[in-house]
């Protein structure tokens, strides 16, 4: 049973249409899923949620969610669904408890009624439940909005850039928080521009320019990569890639941390790369091989797309 | 329903919260009023007069006493000629000149009828209009007490004069004039305001993708705006006939019936501002230059619509303003009832559904 | 002069009871890419916002390209460059008046101008986007841009905040290959970031706890000291100990 289905999904903003934002997508969501959706901004991600959240029309296709149209059942969704905004959507001047139990009622139900589902997240806030909204740390901002989405137990919960611009520690907490989530049986869309997030998802689409660039489960992805990796450094990192950029049988070389991934076209490729480094020794030269992750499938992808 | 009582509860902290805000919705009729009755009801007192007295008999003694001994009046000077009075007002000395007429007292007794004539300095018609009006009422006095038991067998007409403008525009306007302007800055500008705020801060998102109707959210909005407008309504009710001692001569029911009235249509007109503004800017520029300014311009509180060149006294016409105004003057002033005021009542009824209509047509559903 | 191009020495600043910066120290060598790391609400924009001569430390002293951070934050403000995620460049002017407006403020000569607008275009392969409002332009080609316009007037030091967040992976290696380069050329470069793989790419990196430099180090040397396989790791064991909030 599928949470949410998407076909051909196509929408462009401007007078003339100029400005393409989704361009025909496609994908299914299975029920208690969590789902990410991993892109840069601008590759369309917040489009895809309106639409989905029947906030936006799209200018051509179709989707489901739950079962129901996103245009013809537009009130039914709006029941059953929890969105989470990208920016902060709270009310800043109420407090903590005050904006949970307007949420509450707006929704049709109380917080007594839903609480086990929000415990384990409130309890964390609950020291400051006096506390006006927005005089909040980022963290706990995140955790009263997520509390707020969750409060009339959604069935699809849509969650759009929650982790940006929050620190590391915030980002890996919020994380805990989904992954408990999913535990209650919530389907969950994640949009998140930090391709490590992505192997925190069950299935992933990157999503860049308005396409799904591809989509699968994380390992699935990275085995979809399918040439040799290797990781190398030295002492002189910006020399090291631009001689490295220069050799035969290299596809690709990029920094990556504190080494430099370099793709190779084939196999019979890592022996050049070799001998390379071999000789580069005094300069403390190193070099591994590596699996790929996300992020240098994404860089691959974008490079093949263009 | 229950949502619906919650977002308004919501919206309350929301201005409650705002303490400046709120302060500045409550404070404001109440400045207003004192600053524009500041010097009406200050001057008023022991107003200098002069008494022309062509008879100086017992009756004309009597009667100045009477005046000198109110603390409305002082009498700086007795004048001899008729000459004299212009000449007092230009040194500026006095604010009005009351003329007996020869042979007041035979005239009182023998034919029951004299003619007391006021001057006034109406530069300033407020202060002219008030003392007029106390000196009337002093002489008023006088005679009831000189005719105590009998019936009514003499009159003395009180002849008020209007000197440099005979017309008393601006009197008392400004009552009307100020309820008109809060309410609509109240309702109009802080309904688009608190709408367009929502949609800034993204909450109107997920108030959206909420099972709690629309439509529903923006009337929610607008509630709290009309309560604070009957405050107001009271405050400046309230103030006007205790501080300024200004009767409200028609029915007081109809007045704030009125007022509501005129309060629906600057709520529908905030609401069809919401709809279309995306920020708090624009819709704070719309009301103050759609909407305020041809208040005060084209409503005649500030300016007498009569006096306009044609085109501007047609657009008068479609200032909601304009008509409640016109509305206010008649029954608080002129004491008139419903039948006096249907046409713009109907007139303001009209707008408030065809504003009210744009408002629910225009409004979005979706983001976009 | 030293080779320091940013001292601070027990660095101050208190809002009332809150030390948001308590006593902080370090030193940023001649061309070095200083990472600095920081929950939210550790103190790092307070820091950043005294170096840059926007606001006045209630005690320490610092010195910004050998100014005195007390009494010369004009003259500081002439060496450094400066560039934020949030505000960058005007989408309502070209990027040739984004790059006229910048030059203008620091005082630059139009020929100076109309030669760097050119240098920076050509370098950038924009050449034909001199004309165009900055807002129609791609999320990444505007921070590239703004990086651009932030070394226009050849600071000594630049300051950025948060540069490439939301950025794609692709764009966020050319924009770092833009600071090794501008590095290169002896421009000191403070930056801060919520990527930890780019705290990687700095020389040498500090991570704020609570208001007070908690480790200061080479990324690799940090990575030994704390045990942890990635900077992300350090970052977590170091700032998983903050009391304090935002």
């Amino acid at each position: 049973m599928n949470a949410v289905v998407v076909e051909n999904i196509i929408k462009t903003y401007g007078k003339k249409k100029e400005v393409q934002a989704l361009d025909d997508i496609s994908f299914e969501v299975n029920k208690g899923e969590l789902f990410g959706l991993i892109g840069p901004d601008g590759a369309g991600k917040t489009s895809l949620f309106r639409i989905l959240t029947t906030l936006l029309l799209a200018d051509s296709g179709t989707a489901k969610v739950d079962s129901l149209d996103v245009v013809k059942d537009f009130k039914a969704i709006r029941k059953r669904v929890g969105y989470m905004p990208g920016r902060f959507s709270l009310y800043q001047d109420l407090s903590v408890e005050e904006n949970l139990e307007f949420f509450a009622t707006i929704f049709n139900t109380s917080i007594d009624e839903n609480y086990d589902l929000i415990k384990d997240i409130y309890v964390q806030i609950e020291p400051f439940r006096k506390r006006k909204a927005g005089k909040l740390s980022g963290g706990m901002k995140q955790k009263l909005a997520l509390s707020c989405a969750l409060i009339h137990r959604p069935s699809v919960l849509f969650l759009d850039e929650p982790t940006t611009g929050v620190d590391a520690v915030s980002r890996k907490e919020f994380w805990e928080m989904l992954k408990g989530l999913k535990q209650q049986g919530i389907t969950m869309l994640v949009s998140t521009p930090y391709m490590d997030e992505a192997a925190l998802c069950d299935k992933v689409a990157l999503i860049q320019k308005g396409k799904i660039l591809s989509i699968d489960t994380p390992v699935g992805i990275t085995e979809k990569f399918g040439r040799p990796l290797m990781a190398v450094r030295s002492s002189r990192m910006l020399q090291l890639l631009q001689q490295v950029k220069e050799l035969p049988g290299v596809q690709d070389a990029y920094p990556f941390g504190e080494y430099h991934h370099v793709v190779l076209k084939e196999d019979d490729a890592v022996a050049p790369l070799l001998d390379f480094i071999r000789t580069r020794k005094d300069e403390g030269a190193e070099i591994t091989v590596v699996t790929p992750d996300i992020e240098d499938c994404f860089i691959a992808l974008m490079k093949t797309d263009t | 329903m229950k949502q619906f009582f919650a977002f308004i509860k919501k919206e309350f902290y929301h201005i409650w919260r705002d303490k400046r805000t709120m302060f500045i919705l409550l404070g404001m009729p109440v400045v207003q009023i004192v600053i524009f009755g500041f010097a009406l009801t200050n001057e008023v007192k022991n107003s200098k007069i002069a008494v022309l007295d062509f008879s100086k008999d017992d009756a004309t003694q009597s009667l100045i006493t009477q005046l000198d001994a109110s603390r409305y009046f002082d009498l700086e000077k007795n004048l001899v000629t008729y000459g004299q009075v212009e000449e007092e007002f230009k040194k500026g000395k006095i604010k009005m000149a009351v003329v007996l007429p020869r042979h007041f007292s035979e005239d009182l007794k023998h034919e029951n009828k004299v003619q007391v004539q006021l001057i006034a300095d109406a530069s300033d018609p407020n202060v002219a209009n008030t003392l007029a009006n106390y000196a009337s009422a002093i002489i008023m006095d006088y005679q009831e007490r000189i005719t105590n038991g009998r019936k009514m067998p003499y009159t003395i007409n009180t002849e008020v004069r209007m000197l440099y403008n005979p017309q008393l525009k601006g009197v008392f306007n400004f009552v009307p004039g100020v309820m008109a302007m809060v309410l609509l800055l109240v309702c109009t500008m802080m309904t688009a305001i608190t709408i367009v705020k929502e949609k800034e801060t993204g909450t109107m998102e997920i108030m959206l993708v909420s099972p709690m109707r629309p439509q529903l959210v923006v009337l929610a909005k607008a509630v709290p705006y009309l309560l604070l407008s009957i405050v107001n309504i009271a405050t400046i009710l309230l103030l006007s006939v205790y501080v300024l001692e200004m009767p409200i001569n028609g029915n007081l029911l109809l007045l704030v019936g009125e007022s509501i009235l005129f309060t629906l249509v600057s709520l529908s007109l905030g609401l069809l501002i919401s709809a279309g503004a995306q920020s708090q800017q624009t819709a704070m520029f719309i009301s103050l230059v759609a909407l305020f300014l041809p208040t005060v311009m084209l409503s005649g509180f500030m300016f007498p619509i009569e006096n306009m060149p044609l085109p501007l006294r047609v657009i008068s016409n479609i200032v909601p303003a304009k008509w409640y105004y016109s509305i206010v003057k008649s029954v608080m002033i002129k004491g008139m009832g419903i039948a006096g005021v249907w046409k713009e009542t109907i007139i303001l009824a009209g707008m408030m559904i065809f504003f009210l209509g744009m408002a629910i047509r225009k409004f979005k559903i979706r983001l976009a | 002069m030293s080779n320091s191009m940013i001292t601070a020495e027990n660095l101050t600043k208190r809002f009332g009871d809150f030390v948001a910066v308590d006593h902080i120290s370090f030193e940023v060598n001649k061309g070095e890419i200083f990472g600095f790391l920081g929950a939210n609400g550790a103190g790092k924009t307070t820091a950043m916002r005294m170096l840059c001569g926007l606001s006045l430390p209630t005690s320490g002293k610092g010195t910004v390209a050998g100014f005195d951070i007390y009494k010369d934050n004009e003259k500081i403000k002439q060496n450094i460059g400066y560039m934020s995620q949030k505000f960058s460049l005007y989408d309502d002017l070209t990027v040739k008046e984004n790059m006229r407006f910048y030059g203008g403020i620091y005082g630059m000569t139009n020929d100076f101008i109309r030669k760097k607008t050119a240098f920076i275009l050509h370098h950038l392969h924009l050449e034909k986007e001199g004309d165009v409002l900055v807002k129609s332009l791609p999320l990444g080609w505007k921070q590239k841009l703004a990086f651009s316009v932030a070394i226009f007037h050849e600071p000594q030091i630049v300051f950025l905040d948060e540069p490439t967040g939301g950025v794609d992976p692709v764009t966020r290696r050319e924009f770092w290959s833009m600071i090794y380069q501008a590095a290169e050329l002896g421009i000191t470069i403070f930056v801060t970031t919520h990527y930890m793989d780019e705290a990687e790419y700095c020389n040498r990196v500090s991570i704020m706890v609570d208001g007070k430099v908690e480790a200061l180090d080479t990324p690799a040397q940090l990575k030994r000291t704390y045990a942890a396989a990635s900077m992300d790791e350090v970052f977590l064991k170091l700032a998983r100990k903050a009391v304090r909030g935002e």
